[in-house]
C-alpha cells in the first residue's frame, strides 16, 4: 500500500531541490558533506606528493560512498530497526571469524580475506552497534532500567572487546563511545555517568597493566613525553606538532607543506593528514575545518531532534555524537592531546573503510529525517 | 505486527531526549574550544620555535669530499697516487633480493667468501640507497663477465671511483705508509665537518703525518632531504679543494738500492743528506704491500702479516731499537777529548780485557789477545773495546749522557713522522725513577762500547752521523720538502739546528780515524774501500743479542740466526767534504764490517755518481 508521505524538500520550489528530495536526500547535510569531500581532495593533493593516481583511487572510494548514502537513505529506517539484532549478530560472528582465521597485518589481526579485497568487520560494529542499542532500548521505557543498562553494557562490551584484542585500539573507542552515546541519549543518569567514569579512573591502572599491549602502553607514555624518544615512538607527535606550529596563523599556503613533502611527516596522507592541513592552511584554515565539522554535527544533531520515534532518535544522536568523537579523536592525536591511535581524520584521511562507514551513518541519517510520519499499521 | 516492531513517542521521552542533546552539544563546543586552545597555542605562540625546527629538518648538507694529494720522490716518481678502479657495489634496496643477488654474482664471477664478509660488514653500517662496494678493484675479465649479465641484475653496478694505490708496493711501505677506511676510535677524534663524506684516512707513515694536507678541504651541497635523507633539490653548492701534492726528499732508486742490498737481512738502511737533513732512503725490510690495506685487508692476510716473526709491518727505521754497539766509539771518543779525559796522543794498552778494581769480572775485548798499546784514533779504527771501557770510566756516566744527549740519542729526531721512538740514553736519573736502583761502575763500562741500557733507532744512529759530519751543525731530518697547494708551494726549510759547541780540531781527529776505519789495512771496514776514488769515514760495529756467560766464548757459527748479533754500521761520504750520512743495521748480520758496511758502500756510490757531477 502506498502511503503519501510529507517532506519538507517536498515543497522546495527548484528542480535539484525536487530531485534531491525524491532521492531522500538531506540538503544542507549532502552539500557541507561535499564541501568537506571536494576540501579532502585538495588537501590529499598536496599530501599525496601531487600523485593524480592516489586521487583517482580515492575518488573511486569517496563516489561509492556517496552512493552507499543514497542508497540507505532510500531505505525506510523501519528496515533498519528491523534487522539491526541480525547485523549486529553477523558483525558480532564476522569479528569472531576474524580472531579465528583473520589477515595479519602491521602486527594486527583485522581483515577478513574475501579473495578480491580484504574486509574489516569491526567498521561494519561502527554502526551496528549503535544499532542494535537503540533498537533494544527502544522497546523499554526510557530513561533504562539497571537490568537494561547491564544487558546494553554487556552488548557494546563483547564487539569492543573483540576489537581492542586484534589489537585495534582506536576503532574499539569508537565502538565503544557509539554504544555508549546511546545510553547517554536515552536518558542514563548523571549519577551513574559520574559512578561510571569513576570506576573507569580507579581500574585504569589494571587495564594499564594487564590489558594493555606494549605499544599502546608506549603510545600514552610518548603522548606525555614525546621527546624522550624523538627518533622512535616519539617521533609522530614531534614532527606533526612541527608542521601545525610551522603553519602559523596563516599558513604556508596550498602545496606548501614542506614537512610532508619531503617525508618528514609519516602517514601525512591518511591519519596524520590534518598536520598537512594546518601547515598548509594555518589557525584560520582550522578555524574553517572545525566549522564544517561542527555544521556537520549540528544538522546531525537537528535531525535527531526532528526524529519522531525512539530508535531513529537515539540512534542519530548516537551516529551524530560518534562522528564528532572521531573528529576529536583524531585531531587530538595529531596535536598532540591524545594517544596516536590509528583513526583517521573523518572525510579527509586517504582510505576507503574509513569514509564508506561514515557515509553509510549519514545515509541512516537522511533515511530518517526523509521518512517522517511513516506509521505502518 | 510485533511488538518490537512499534514506534512509540512520548512527550516525557522527547524533553528528556532534548535536554540530552544539547548536553552533547555544550560537550562538543567545549571539546572543540580545547582543540582550538591547543591549535592556537602550537600555531601561535609555537610557530617561531617549530619553524626552526622544521628548517633543521629538512636542509642537509652533503659533503664533496676532495680528490688526495699525490706523494713524489725528489726525482717526481709517484709514491701514492689515486687511481680510477672500477668498483662493484650494490645498492641493497634496489635489489630485490639481496641474498639470491650475492649468491648469483659469488658464482658468476667467483668472489671469495672473505669479500661477501666484508661486504656484510660495511652493509651494516650504510644506509640502504647507498651503493656498497662489493670488488672495489675489478680486473678486466671481472667486467666484461658483469656486463653481459648486468640487465638481470638489479641495483647493481659498476662505479668508477678513486682508489688509492702505491707502485711501489713494499719497497717504501713504511714510510709512505698507507690510507684505510675511517673506523670509529678515529671517527670520534677527527673534526667532523672536515671529514663529512671522506671514508680513508691516512693509517702510518706520510700518509698519516701529513693527512691534515693531502686530505684537502671538503666541499658540500646543500641539498634539500626528505627524512631518509634522500637528496630532492640542491640548493647551494660549495667545490671542494684537493689535497695539497708532497714532494718528499726520498730517492727512490737509492731506497731500492738500500733495500735490496739488505737482502736476506732484516734491518734498516736511513740515509741522509747531511746540509739539509733531507731523507734520501729510509727503509725497513721486510717491507709489506700496503695496497691491500686500502681496500680493506682480509682477516687472515692481516694476521699472517702481524704473526710472522719478521714483522714485516714494523717500520724498523724509526722505531726499531738496537744497542749502538761500537758505532757510538766515534761519540764516546770524542766526548773524552772535549772533557780533556784523553789526549789523542795518549796510548793505553789494551791486554784483551778489563777488570773495575776490586771486582772479579772481566770485561772482555773482541780481540781476545788484545789490541796492544792504542791511541784514540787506532782504537777508534780497530774499535778496541778495552780503551773505551777505560774511557768510559774515566769520563763518568753523567758526562757520558750529557755529552750523547746533545748527539741526540735518547730523544727524538724531529722528523715528520708519527710514531718515533726515543730510544734509551740511561743516566742515574732515569735508573732511580725507572728501576729504582743505584747506577753501577759496572753499568758505566759497558755503555763505552753501546752495550747495557742504551738503545738507538738508525734514524737516531743517521741523524748523530750526520751531526759529526757538519762539524756539530744539527739539522733535523725531514721527508716532506716541498708542499704544492695549487699555485702555492711552501717549502720545507725550516730544519736547522743549533750548532754544538764542539772543538773543530777533535772533530777532525775523530773523522781521521773513521777514515781509516774504511781506508787503513788495520781498519774493521776495509773491505769497502776498493775502486772508489773518494774518502768514506764509518764505523762498524756489533750490537749484542743474548748475553754471553762469563769464560764461554761466542761462536756464530754453533748458535742460532736468530741469536747472532747484530751488524751495524754508521758512515758519511765524502770525508772531506761530506754530503751523506748513512747509517745501516742488519738484524743478526753478525759483522758490522762485513754485512753492514757493503749496504752503505753501495747506496754511497750510487749517490755520488748520480748527484756529485
Amino acid at each position: 500500500m502506498k502511503i503519501e508521505t510529507r517532506r519538507e524538500q517536498f515543497n522546495s520550489p527548484s528542480l535539484i531541490g525536487r530531485l534531491l528530495a525524491k532521492l531522500h536526500i538531506d540538503v544542507p547535510l549532502f552539500i557541507v558533506l561535499l564541501l568537506i569531500s571536494l576540501l579532502s581532495f585538495v588537501i590529499l593533493y598536496s599530501a599525496g606528493n601531487k600523485e593524480i593516481d592516489l586521487l583517482i583511487r580515492q575518488a573511486f572510494r569517496v563516489g561509492l560512498a556517496f552512493l552507499l548514502m543514497g542508497v540507505l537513505a532510500h531505505i525506510n529506517p523501519y528496515q533498519f530497526k528491523r534487522y539491526s539484532a541480525l547485523l549486529f549478530g553477523l558483525g558480532v560472528l564476522l569479528l569472531i571469524a576474524v580472531f579465528i582465521m583473520g589477515y595479519t597485518g602491521k602486527g594486527a589481526t583485522r581483515w577478513l580475506d574475501l579473495g578480491l579485497f580484504r574486509f574489516q568487520p569491526s567498521e561494519m560494529l561502527k554502526i551496528t552497534t549503535p544499532m542494535m542499542i537503540s533498537w533494544y532500548l527502544a522497546d523499554h521505557v526510557l530513561p533504562p532500567k539497571p537490568k537494561q543498562l547491564l544487558i546494553a553494557g554487556v552488548l557494546i562490551l563483547i564487539p569492543t572487546l573483540l576489537i581492542a584484542k586484534q589489537p585495534d585500539l582506536g576503532t574499539a573507542v569508537l565502538v565503544a563511545a557509539s554504544g555508549a552515546a546511546v545510553l547517554f541519549f536515552a536518558g542514563l543518569s548523571w549519577r551513574f555517568i559520574i559512578a561510571i567514569i569513576a570506576v573507569i579512573s580507579a581500574i585504569a591502572p589494571v587495564i594499564w597493566n594487564y590489558a594493555l599491549h606494549d605499544y599502546q602502553r608506549a603510545r600514552i607514555i610518548t603522548l606525555l613525553d614525546p621527546e624522550a624518544d624523538p627518533l622512535g615512538k616519539g617521533y609522530h607527535i614531534i614532527q606533526s606538532k612541527i608542521a601545525i606550529g610551522s603553519g602559523g596563523i596563516y599558513g604556508k599556503g596550498w602545496l606548501g607543506s614542506k614537512q610532508s613533502e619531503l617525508e618528514f611527516l609519516p602517514e601525512s596522507s591518511t591519519d596524520f593528514i590534518f598536520a598537512v592541513f594546518a601547515e598548509e592552511f594555518g589557525l584560520f584554515g582550522c578555524l574553517g575545518l572545525l566549522t564544517l565539522y561542527l555544521l556537520v554535527i549540528g544538522r546531525c544533531l537537528y535531525i535527531a531532534t526532528q526524529a519522531q520515534d525512539t530508535f531513529s532518535r537515539l540512534l542519530a544522536g548516537s551516529l551524530s555524537f560518534t562522528f564528532f568523537v572521531y573528529v576529536f579523536v583524531n585531531i587530538g592525536m595529531v596535536i598532540g592531546v591524545l594517544p596516536v591511535v590509528g583513526v583517521p581524520l573523518p572525510m579527509i584521511s586517504y582510505g576507503g573503510t574509513s569514509i564508506v562507514t561514515l557515509l553509510a551513518g549519514f545515509g541512516i541519517l537522511m533515511s530518517i529525517h526523509t521518512h517522517k510520519k511513516f506509521i505502518p499499521d | 505486527m510485533p511488538r518490537n516492531l512499534s514506534f512509540k513517542d512520548t512527550p516525557e521521552e522527547s524533553r528528556l531526549f532534548l535536554n540530552r542533546i544539547i548536553a552533547a552539544l555544550v560537550l562538543i563546543l567545549l571539546l572543540t574550544s580545547g582543540l582550538i586552545v591547543r591549535l592556537a597555542y602550537l600555531q601561535i605562540a609555537g610557530h617561531e620555535l617549530y619553524t626552526t625546527k622544521a628548517k633543521e629538518n629538512s636542509i642537509k648538507f652533503e659533503p664533496t669530499v676532495p680528490s688526495r694529494g699525490i706523494i713524489y720522490d725528489r726525482r717526481g716518481s709517484i709514491l701514492a697516487e689515486n687511481t680510477q678502479t672500477y668498483s662493484l657495489e650494490i645498492i641493497p634496496e634496489q635489489t630485490q633480493n639481496l641474498d639470491e643477488t650475492l649468491e648469483k654474482l659469488k658464482k658468476l664471477l667467483a668472489i671469495p667468501d672473505e669479500k661477501i664478509e666484508l661486504f656484510e660488514k660495511l652493509r651494516k653500517r650504510q644506509k640502504k640507497f647507498i651503493g656498497i662496494p662489493l670488488l672495489p678493484n675489478m680486473t678486466e675479465e671481472e667486467l666484461a663477465k658483469f656486463a653481459v649479465v648486468r640487465p638481470f641484475f638489479r641495483g647493481v653496478d659498476v662505479q668508477v671511483r678513486q682508489l688509492r694505490y702505491y707502485p711501489y708496493g713494499d719497497l717504501a711501505a713504511h714510510v709512505v705508509g698507507y690510507v684505510g677506511r675511517i673506523n670509529e676510535a678515529e671517527m670520534k677524534e677527527l673534526p667532523i665537518a672536515e671529514y663529512r663524506g671522506s671514508t680513508f684516512i691516512g693509517k702510518l707513515g706520510i700518509e698519516s703525518s701529513y693527512e691534515k694536507e693531502l686530505h684537502g678541504t671538503t666541499g658540500y651541497a646543500e641539498i634539500e632531504t626528505n627524512v631518509q635523507g634522500r637528496p630532492l633539490k640542491t640548493i647551494k653548492e660549495v667545490n671542494p679543494i684537493s689535497g695539497a701534492n708532497l714532494h718528499l726528499t726520498l730517492d727512490m732508486a737509492l731506497q731500492k738500492t738500500a733495500y735490496d742490498a739488505l737482502e736476506q737481512y732484516n734491518g734498516a738502511v736511513v740515509a741522509i743528506e747531511i746540509e739539509t737533513g733531507g731523507v734520501l732512503v729510509f727503509a725497513s725490510r721486510p717491507g709489506f704491500d700496503p695496497n691491500p690495506f686500502v681496500i680493506g685487508i682480509s682477516t687472515p692476510a692481516y694476521q699472517a702479516l702481524q704473526s710472522s716473526p719478521d714483522q714485516p709491518l714494523y717500520n724498523r727505521a724509526l722505531r726499531g731499537l738496537y744497542p749502538p754497539g761500537s758505532t757510538i766509539k766515534p761519540f764516546m771518543g770524542l766526548a773524552g777529548l772535549e772533557y780533556n779525559a784523553v789526549s789523542a796522543q795518549q796510548p793505553m794498552f789494551c791486554p784483551g780485557s778489563y777488570q773495575l778494581p776490586n771486582s772479579p769480572h772481566r770485561y772482555r775485548d773482541w780481540k781476545k789477545s788484545g789490541h796492544g798499546s792504542v791511541s784514540l784514533p787506532e782504537a777508534i779504527t780497530q774499535s778496541c773495546d778495552v780503551y773505551f771501557y777505560r774511557l768510559a770510566g774515566m769520563l763518568g756516566i753523567d758526562h757520558i749522557h750529557s755529552f750523547l744527549q746533545k748527539f741526540g740519542f735518547g730523544e727524538k729526531t724531529g722528523i715528520d713522522l708519527i710514531g718515533e721512538k726515543t730510544g734509551l740514553l740511561p743516566s742515574r736519573e732515569w735508573k732511580m725513577s725507572k728501576k729504582n736502583q743505584q747506577w753501577f761502575p759496572g753499568e758505566t763500562v759497558i755503555t763505552g762500547i753501546g752495550q747495557g741500557y742504551h738503545q738507538v733507532t738508525p734514524l737516531q744512529l743517521a741523524k748523530a752521523t750526520a751531526t759529526l759530519a757538519n762539524f756539530g751543525k744539527v739539522v733535523t731530518p725531514h721527508l716532506v720538502s716541498k708542499i704544492s697547494n695549487g699555485s702555492a708551494d711552501k717549502l720545507n726549510n725550516n730544519y736547522r739546528e743549533a750548532t754544538l759547541p764542539v772543538k773543530a780540531s777533535n772533530i777532525k781527529t775523530v773523522i781521521a780515524a773513521m777514515v781509516n776505519v774504511v781506508h787503513s789495512n788495520r781498519g774493521t771496514a776495509k773491505s769497502i774501500s776498493t775502486g772508489i776514488n773518494y774518502q768514506i769515514a764509518g764505523k762498524t760495529g756489533t750490537a749484542q743479542v743474548i748475553n754471553i756467560k762469563q769464560n764461554a766464548s761466542y761462536n756464530e757459527h754453533q748458535i742460532d740466526f736468530k741469536q747472532r748479533d747484530h751488524a751495524l754500521f754508521i758512515s758519511f761520504a765524502p770525508a772531506d767534504n761530506p754530503k751523506i750520512a748513512v747509517a745501516v743495521i742488519a738484524e743478526n748480520g753478525g759483522h758490522g764490517g762485513s754485512v753492514a758496511a757493503p749496504i752503505a758502500a753501495k747506496v754511497i756510490k750510487q749517490y755520488l755518481s748520480d748527484y756529485q757531477q
